[in-house]
């Protein structure tokens, strides 16, 4: 009886919070939040440089110019942006579901096999190659997430660990079909001698680039926002979305309201890694990656970008629209830096400082709302 | 056919093979002991990974600053409980999730090593051999358990220590409270989230003091990918010993010499194998190992799930 009745209070608590949030978080206070802490990551890392010998100006200036500032590179940041917004995206959907999906960089590598595979093979009209190679991307990282998934619930395997140990396998598998000229292997006519690299996507299988002021990029920036907006739209306002809000939230609840753990988290999971290898065809066919091949570490840390840039929106959408932009930043700012002879390692430091540090706010806030919920509704009892 | 049976005898019946597996199982035990005691306590630590890689980084460059063995245990001790530090006050002091933590941890301190290791290049040697009089003379696990380097040893006592203070203290008890029924151990007037804390401590410690122990054991110079997902595996070993100390250590031993097959086969040069195959080989077994065990066996009923009291 007593858990019941500590539930009922905590549940009330909860509820009170929800309303609260409104009230007692006055804008400038979060935002105030929020600077401190990006204000401290910063700070931290300029530490770090200074500590090593480094110049601090130096590393922000070259990560500004080159993310920003220098003429055509904003176009380029974008581009880096695509597959880590995408990412991103598939990260929400599963965490919505709340599972914990940390292998998105082993899915966006056997996307991009998989897409390398048909992009090369297939034959026919260029626009429709286009859509065949990211359908099988799609294909190829949902089947990684999915061998979690099913594991997760058939089996009770924590799908953390799963994903993640998948994640080094799949850069094996995709190593082993790299030697193999009948997976992905390029003829010996095209490619250095000894290089492990697939066959490079013909020119009209690419992804088309648009200019804009100077800047390129290439139109599946354009894309990816309509299926993060499209995203946006079936979470908040589908069934669909609302199962899998509620599987999230609570999966007692969930279940006794008919909602099937296993169809939905399975499915959660494979729509997470359907984004995760869409993520990789993209990087293939859009050219900001390389030049339309497959090389061996094709992933380059994308994967992992994108589940941070989820991470710090909070499961947001639109939200990590423009936390996906600030990691293209970072990334493209951080070719700059190898070309000014720094260490291109801060670039990570400085990615992971900052999402340590927005980890925070929100958790300060809640903490402190709930305190103020729990005393409100002890008063009216 | 009986020349790959051959393959595998001449495998099997070599040393290199069997300290190569103590090495790489060594390193697990030392980490997966202290995520058994988080996991007991009910966190599922992800970021052990980063206590191990910013321990093992600390002892080398101490190391390298004073040359003793001694001070680079302990600077990859406090390595790991910084980490473990920053672990435990995020997701158990502040609401923030665990695995969120944890995995931006890992990521932050590769960030941080491979930065730093690129601007200081720490060196650091291995240490002397020791054998353990008659002991080592055992033909197999002889020279595998007792002819390592020294601070192989440290793991002797590491275990039963763990053994002892699980199940056989005050604080044992309590973790195991904290994990099985946080609300109980609540109103029996535990405070759950700080022996969550500890718990997560003493995972820092020993996967820190693992990190420091395994640049010595192991390797001639650090790299950042020393680790290279070690800790994972050795957050998989305590779910496939079904959160037993027992069964973790079986489960490191298991990995330990799966690992060292991926490294001796390749040295006997058999086209047959391919790399690729070695590479992915001990994931593939510890996620197959757990699909197969981790159904049979009861996790800690509060296992990755946060406590929050309902009043405070």
């Amino acid at each position: 009886m007593s858990d019941i009745g500590e539930h009922a209070i905590d549940t009330a608590a909860d509820e009170v919070v929800a309303a609260a949030r409104v009230r007692d978080g006055s804008l400038a206070e979060i935002v105030g939040l929020y600077a401190v802490s990006i204000a401290a990551a910063l700070v931290l890392a300029g530490i770090l440089v200074v500590a090593t010998g480094g110049s601090w100006q130096d590393v922000y200036r070259a990560m500004i110019n080159g993310s920003l500032r220098n003429p055509g590179r904003w176009g380029g940041t974008l581009g880096a942006t695509v597959p880590i917004l995408v990412v991103a995206l598939g990260t929400i959907v599963s965490g919505r579901a709340g599972l914990v999906n940390i292998g998105q960089e082993g899915q966006l590598v056997m996307g991009a096999a998989f897409g390398a595979y048909v992009g090369v093979r297939l034959g026919g009209p260029g626009p429709f190659v286009i859509v065949a190679l990211c359908l099988a991307g799609v294909l190829g990282g949902a089947i990684w997430a999915g061998i979690a998934g099913v594991l997760r619930y058939t089996r009770n395997v924590p799908e953390v660990l799963t994903t993640l140990l998948l994640g080094t396998v799949a850069s094996s598998v995709v190593g082993f079909g790299l030697k193999r000229s009948w997976l992905l292997l390029a003829p010996a006519a095209g490619r250095a001698n000894r290089n492990q690299v697939s066959e490079q996507l013909a020119a009209d299988t690419r992804i088309p680039r648009i200019t804009v002021f100077g800047n390129e990029f290439p139109i599946s920036v354009f894309i990816s926002v309509a299926i993060a907006l499209v995203l946006a739209v079936v979470l908040a306002r589908t069934v669909a979305g609302f199962r899998l809000g509620m599987l999230g939230l609570n999966p007692r609840t969930a279940r006794r309201a008919g909602v099937s753990e296993t169809r939905y988290g399975i499915g959660a999971m494979l729509v997470s890694g359907g984004f995760a290898g869409l993520a990789g065809a993209l990087m293939l066919a859009g050219g900001d990656f390389g030049s339309y091949q497959l090389v061996s570490n094709f992933g380059a840390g994308i994967g992992f970008a994108g589940l941070l840039a989820a991470l710090v929106a909070r499961q947001k959408v639109i939200a990590a629209i423009f936390v996906a932009f600030v990691f293209g930043c970072l990334r493209t700012g951080s070719n700059f830096l190898r070309a000014g002879g720094l260490s291109t390692r801060i670039a990570d430091v400085v990615q992971g400082l900052l999402v340590l540090a927005l980890l925070v706010p929100p958790a300060l806030l809640y903490l402190r709302q709930r305190r103020r919920a729990v005393a409100r509704a002890q008063a009216r009892v | 056919m009986g020349e790959f049976f051959a393959a595998l005898g001449d495998i099997f019946s070599s040393d290199s093979m069997y300290i190569g597996a103590a090495i790489a199982a060594v390193v697990l035990v030392f980490a997966a002991s202290g995520e058994f005691v988080a996991e007991r306590a009910g966190t599922i630590n992800i970021s052990l990974e980063a206590m191990m890689l910013g321990g093992a980084f600390a002892a080398a460059v101490m190391f390298d600053l004073t040359g003793s063995a001694w001070l680079s245990l302990l600077a990859g001790v406090v390595a790991g409980v910084l980490v473990s530090w920053v672990q435990a006050n995020m997701s158990h002091r502040l609401p923030a999730d665990q695995f969120v933590v944890g995995l931006v941890l890992n990521v932050l301190v590769l960030g941080v090593v491979g930065f730093l290791a690129g601007e200081i290049d720490p060196q650091s040697n291995r240490m002397r051999v020791i054998e353990v009089p008659l002991l080592s003379d055992i033909p197999g696990l002889g020279p595998a358990l007792f002819g390592q380097r020294w601070p192989f040893y440290v793991v002797y006592p590491v275990v039963p220590v763990v053994w002892w203070l699980v199940y056989r203290t005050r604080w044992g008890l309590e973790i195991r409270a904290v994990g099985e029924d946080p609300n109980a151990a609540d109103v029996s007037g535990l405070h759950v989230n700080k022996i969550r804390r500890q718990a997560i401590y003493f995972a820092g410690l020993l996967a820190g003091l693992g990190g420091a122990c395994f640049v010595f054991v192991a390797t001639d110079s650090f790299e950042d990918s020393l680790i290279g997902g070690r800790g994972f595996v050795a957050i998989a070993a305590v779910i496939f010993g079904g959160w037993t100390l027992k069964g973790t250590i079986a489960g490191c031993t298991i990995f330990g010499l799966v690992v060292s097959l991926g490294l001796t086969i390749p040295g006997l040069r058999y086209e047959a194998i391919d790399s690729s195959f070695l590479d992915m080989a001990p994931n593939v077994v510890t996620i197959v190992a757990m699909a197969v065990f981790a159904k049979r066996v009861r996790q800690p009923a509060a296992l990755a799930r946060p406590f929050r009291r309902g009043l405070k």
